[in-house]
């Protein structure tokens, strides 16, 4: 793993919490949308958070299917659920809305969780790989795969 | 009082998300997987080859079309069930069934850590909807 790639599971975490919060706050700006007026959705997507949240999500699927073509879907996953506690900390110092105790103990496990898996491999070599990496080792299989 | 068969349907809603969510995510790190290291694609053929490569893999395309039937349970089961039993449940048992998933179907090393993460994700996520 490289900094690059950690930096690109930073993103996978920090850019789905952010988004779907600038989509729940423009979606409060507009109201409720009723099925008879859907014609609403095209004027929200024109306001400035949704716009940002749409563009925060896209951020993260792309990052998201980066970081699996050389992660773990078991490596990658954790990182995701960072986002709960990002969404948490967000609302207790920025909004300054009351945590239970409950709630921070939520926190103490998801972040537990995510640094026992980042101390260990990041990706499974299967045999199939192993053996295509051992031939391009040889010269013949130039576009094997090196996992980090 | 919720009725027995309250509980089931809940359960069945419930189930319904997270199978889906489990059938998509798996699909789409196992075309992830088969496409290769994205920097690398990037790196060869530009920012344009590595999304056809992404786009033109049929088992990413599966992949979204069950993480979409999986967000269109939600959205069904939210409007006949509590939001505050159905977001922490689905997304809570998604963690672990994917545990499973990754361990039969990609043949990762799901270790000890791995699934000690997977477990304390899943308490965290419920404990958070408190």
């Amino acid at each position: 793993m490289t900094f690059r790639r950690y930096l690109v599971l930073g993103v996978v975490a920090v850019t789905a919490p952010l988004g779907d919060t600038l989509l729940s706050a423009g979606m409060q700006t507009i109201g409720p949308v009723s099925l008879h007026h859907l014609s609403l959705l095209i004027y929200a997507v024109r306001t400035p958070q949704i716009l940002m949240g749409i563009a925060l999500l896209i951020a993260f699927f792309a990052s998201y299917l980066a970081s699996l073509s050389w992660a773990d879907l078991t490596y990658v996953l954790p990182a995701t659920s960072i986002g709960n506690v990002i969404v948490a900390l967000l609302a207790r110092f920025w909004r300054h809305e009351q945590i239970s105790p409950a709630r921070w103990m939520g926190i103490l496990l998801i972040t537990a969780a995510v640094g026992f898996v980042a101390r260990g491999p990041s990706y499974t070599v299967t045999n199939n790989e192993a053996s295509a990496s051992e031939l391009a080792a040889a010269g013949s299989a130039p576009d094997a795969r090196r996992p980090s | 009082m919720h009725s027995p068969q309250h509980l089931w349907a809940d359960a069945a809603m419930i189930a319904a998300i997270v199978i889906f969510a489990t059938i998509g995510d798996v699909m789409i790190a196992a075309a992830m997987r088969a496409i290769g290291d994205l920097d690398d694609i990037k790196a060869a053929r530009g920012l344009s080859g590595a999304i056809l490569a992404v786009l033109g893999s049929l088992r990413f395309v599966s992949g979204v079309f069950f993480m979409a039937l999986s967000f269109f349970s939600l959205l069904f089961a939210l409007s006949h069930a509590d939001l505050s039993l159905v977001a922490p449940a689905s997304a809570s048992l998604t963690f672990v069934t994917n545990a499973v998933a990754a361990k039969i179907f990609l043949h990762e090393n799901v270790d000890r850590r791995r699934w000690i993460a997977a477990v304390f994700v899943c308490a965290g996520v419920i404990l958070m909807a408190h």
